[in-house]
């Protein structure tokens, strides 16, 4: 069992870089190639241009296309094809200068507000703050008097104005990633903190960055071209806005003179956001790979008929197997599991994490993650097969017959809410209850799983009670509806040891009192020796081994639950203190 | 021999804004040992470790190591051994920069400590991992591709690249399955014996502590309420606390728990 040998398993389909992804979607690979055509004429604009887009030819005014003049003619008889042309590098020389500008202070700014706090957030926050409140075309048009007319010294100042919107991305993707371990022991390494900003958190805000810069610069063509329609540009530099700005004024004369800077723009602009689109999908798509459900291979059709109800017997899961997509295929993570539950017992779904003990109870509260789903076998509930039932059917079911309660208290109880109010709505839906006498029925509950004080913690929201608070609120929520059945997953991980003491106690009074069957999910074989009557041992999707506790732990009989009750770290011998010999150091 | 203090923590005292976190707190470490820091969540524990590492403000109080006062000196800042404490944090999934390579990950310490160039510190990264029995060919992966047990053993490598004196592991091993759980452990063990390292070893979980202590302090509050030989506290407690601590935790075994549950009610009855 060394792991020296371990196979490092190849990852899965996030592998596949960023950039392979947006290229394979298809409106990313369009936005691609034609944002590649854009920048190509705008480099190789001298190359590309027919004619001097400034050269004038009295007799080509407003002339259809054709004839030397690819688009036609203008109002003064230039050609419009190499106008554009030309026009794309000033309109995107002007975008660039803005979306520099932007990122460069933005990015900068964010990093250090983020990573540094303190006053220099609340300085830049100020900055920006106050940014964002100035109409941006007005202040490009006041400056425009001021400084005269320079575009690329207008679109400058935009990019100032247009920072903050990096400024702020930056510095909450910053103050995300600070406190992760990494860059702690990045300081215990000894890392400068200029070194931990660049070698660990830039990395981190690499991706979005570079979606925001794909937007602002669309924004920032799009503006320009608008400053320069309202006449704001220099007159003797070809651009799109200007072009299109000449195209409007001769529109009666030649309508088509406004389509073409139109079109320029408005592909540009599009590309430029379907980009920015195409590569967010692409850093989700890497986190989750995407769901089609292939077919179920034809082994698994095959009915299993649901057995015969053996008597006293709650819940009897026979041939269970649970698999998830995975590309064209399924990939099963419980192959084949038979348990039965006898009423009144408590049994512990005992393994390591992958073992398939959750997805077990998960499959019996039908409450699978995305794709999951049972694909052969049977869960008899009380003589009923709980496949076959409709999800409608399952929500009866569930909370009223069958509970549970989850590993995260915290993260179960919703943070914007009074947690009376969330126990008592689950009530009134499954029970039938009317507001009051639910509210009654959740202050005896809470009274009982011990809380000092009902009425309070019943008025309070989740953040004002403890984790242990919290789970005796979740058990009291789930024993409120008398359930044959509790599902508990791993209830008591998550507390501290005298916390988890207690809760254990709490559920043993419960289950004596309400009669209750559990079943309890847990790597704990302590928690598995406190209340347990029976335990079955779970490896890689199947029970290896099922018995009665007391047998289990005196005479475990498959090498793995010995394994694992031998991994157990108690009554150790104590390890006797040598001062080391020389003054060691590591290797 | 036995006397001698590597690291010497002298009624520290730590406020977070109005929360008195850490309340004269006193604890030693000698070459070498093993040094069990239990409690509950939010006792402090962790908050000692992060002073001796100097990613913690501490308010009065002083930590010596080797004798020189370490408090409130930034690990860049320091020298010396003190500069080479190092670190094995609980959550093997976030201790690791997702976007690194394990060879980048191991060489980082080397490079910015100036105790290796980049090439001198790629050829080390072998021996690194061959010291944590990572297989060679694990350099040029990324920390996803590994299991939870196989990071915090990268993490262990991390550690040992700057051959340090002191390792302040907080919950090494609490994030990890039972049965990889045992192998790190004894990993640590096998590593302190062959190098001498010290640990301050924090755990929640009294087992744990102390398969691996020489002595364990126990935390409540902010404050350190016993301190003494590891069987000593871990077997026969003399604190109330401890004692609550050491029945509240179920043994593996039906019988013997059923004792010890017996016993933590007593004991609760009593308060």
């Amino acid at each position: 069992m060394t792991e020296t040998t371990a196979s490092i398993p190849a990852a899965g389909p996030q592998r596949s870089s960023l950039t392979g992804l947006v290229l394979r979607n298809p409106l990313g690979l369009l936005a691609t190639a034609l944002i590649i055509v854009v920048l190509l004429t705008a480099i190789f604009a001298p190359l590309i241009a027919p004619n001097d887009p400034a050269a004038v030819q009295i007799f080509k005014v407003n002339v259809a296309p054709g004839d030397g003049y690819l688009l036609g003619g203008d109002g003064s008889g230039r050609d419009i094809f190499s106008r554009l042309v030309w026009g794309a590098r000033n309109t995107l020389i002007g975008a660039a200068i803005a979306v520099v500008v932007a990122a460069l202070l933005g990015v900068t700014a964010g990093l250090f507000a983020g990573y540094f706090g303190k006053w220099y957030e609340t300085a830049s926050s100020w900055i920006s703050d106050a940014l964002m409140a100035l109409p941006a075309l007005i202040v490009l048009l006041a400056l425009y008097q001021a400084l005269g007319a320079s575009i690329y010294l207008s679109m400058g100042i935009f990019g100032i104005m247009l920072s903050p919107g990096f400024y702020r991305l930056t510095r909450t993707l910053v103050k995300g990633v600070k406190n992760e371990l990494y860059i702690d022991a990045a300081r215990v390494s000894g890392l400068t903190d200029m070194r931990i900003i660049i070698r660990h958190i830039l990395l981190v805000v690499r991706a979005p960055v570079v979606i925001q810069t794909s937007i602002v610069a669309g924004i920032a063509i799009v503006i320009q071209a608008g400053l320069e329609f309202l006449g704001l540009g220099d007159p003797s530099m070809p651009t799109w806005g200007g072009i299109l700005q000449n195209g409007f004024q001769n529109m009666y004369n030649a309508p088509l003179g406004i389509l073409w800077p139109g079109l320029a723009i408005s592909i540009t602009v599009a590309s430029l956001v379907l980009l920015a689109n195409a590569i967010r999908d692409a850093m989700q798509t890497g986190a989750a790979p995407s769901f089609r459900t292939p077919a179920i291979p034809a082994k698994y059709a095959a009915a299993t008929p649901a057995p015969t109800p053996e008597e006293g017997v709650l819940l009897d899961i026979r041939d269970l197997v649970v698999a998830y997509p995975d590309g064209n295929g399924w990939r099963e993570v419980v192959h084949g599991v038979t348990l039965q539950v006898r009423k009144g017992d408590v049994v512990g779904l005992v393994g390591e994490s992958g073992s398939g003990k959750t997805q077990t109870a998960f499959a019996v509260l039908d409450l699978l993650s995305t794709g999951g789903k049972v694909l052969s076998g049977s869960i008899t509930f009380d003589g009923e097969d709980l496949t076959k039932k409709s999800e409608t059917e399952m929500r009866a079911l569930r909370g009223r017959r069958i509970a549970y309660v989850p590993q995260e208290p915290m993260s179960n109880l919703d943070p914007s809410f009074r947690i009376g109010a969330q126990m008592v709505e689950p009530l009134m839906n499954v029970l039938g209850l009317s507001k009051a006498q639910a509210k009654a029925r959740v202050l005896e509950m809470l009274a009982r799983v011990g809380l000092p004080d009902p009425e309070r913690t019943f008025n309070a929201y989740p953040h004002q009670v403890s984790g242990g608070m919290a789970q005796r609120v979740l058990i009291a929520g789930a024993v409120a509806s008398s359930p044959d059945l509790l599902i508990a997953d791993e209830p008591t991980t998550a507390l501290d040891v005298t916390v988890q003491a207690e809760v254990l106690e709490l559920l043993r009074e419960l289950r004596e009192e309400f009669h209750m069957t559990v079943v309890m999910v847990t790597h704990n074989f302590g928690v598995v020796a406190d209340i347990c009557d029976r335990v079955a041992v779970m490896k890689k999707g199947e029970i290896v081994e099922e018995n009665a506790i007391g047998a289990l732990f005196s005479n475990p009989q498959h090498p793995y639950t010995r394994m694992l009750l031998g991994s157990v770290l108690e009554d150790t011998e104590v390890r006797a203190y040598r001062a080391p010999a020389a003054k060691g150091n590591a290797a | 021999m036995s006397d001698e203090k590597l690291v010497d923590v002298r009624n520290v005292n730590i406020h977070f804004g109005p929360l008195h976190v850490l309340k004269d707190v006193s604890l030693d470490i000698r070459p070498g040992e093993t040094v069990g820091l239990v409690g509950e969540s939010g006792s402090g524990k962790t908050t000692i470790g992060r002073a001796i590492l100097g990613i913690c403000h501490v308010n009065s109080g002083q930590i010596d190591f080797e004798g020189k006062d370490i408090a409130n000196v930034a690990p860049r800042e320091r020298t010396g051994d003190a500069a080479r404490i190092q670190a094995v944090f609980q959550d093997p999934y976030t201790s690791l920069n997702p976007s690194m390579t394990i060879e980048e990950i191991l060489t980082e310490p080397m490079i910015a400590r100036k105790i290796a160039t980049a090439a001198e510190a790629r050829d080390r990264v072998r021996d690194l991992l061959d010291q944590v029995n990572l297989p060679a060919d694990a350099a040029h992966r990324y920390p996803r591709e590994f299991s939870g047990g196989q990071r915090q053993r990268v993490a262990i490598a991390r550690a040992l690249a700057l051959s340090p004196r002191l390792i302040v592991c907080d919950e090494p091993v609490s994030a990890l399955d039972l049965s990889t759980q045992a192998r790190v452990m004894d990993l640590f063990i096998e590593i302190q014996e062959r190098t001498g390292v010290a640990y301050l070893f924090v755990s929640h979980d009294l087992a744990v502590v102390r398969h691996i202590s020489h002595r364990v302090a126990v935390m409540r509050s902010g404050r350190i309420v016993e301190f003494g030989e590891c069987d000593q506290v871990t077997a026969r407690p003399e604190h109330p606390y401890t004692k609550r601590l050491l029945l509240a935790a179920p043994v593996a075994d039906p019988v013997r728990q059923a004792d010890r549950r017996r016993a933590f009610q007593e004991l609760e009855a009593e308060a």
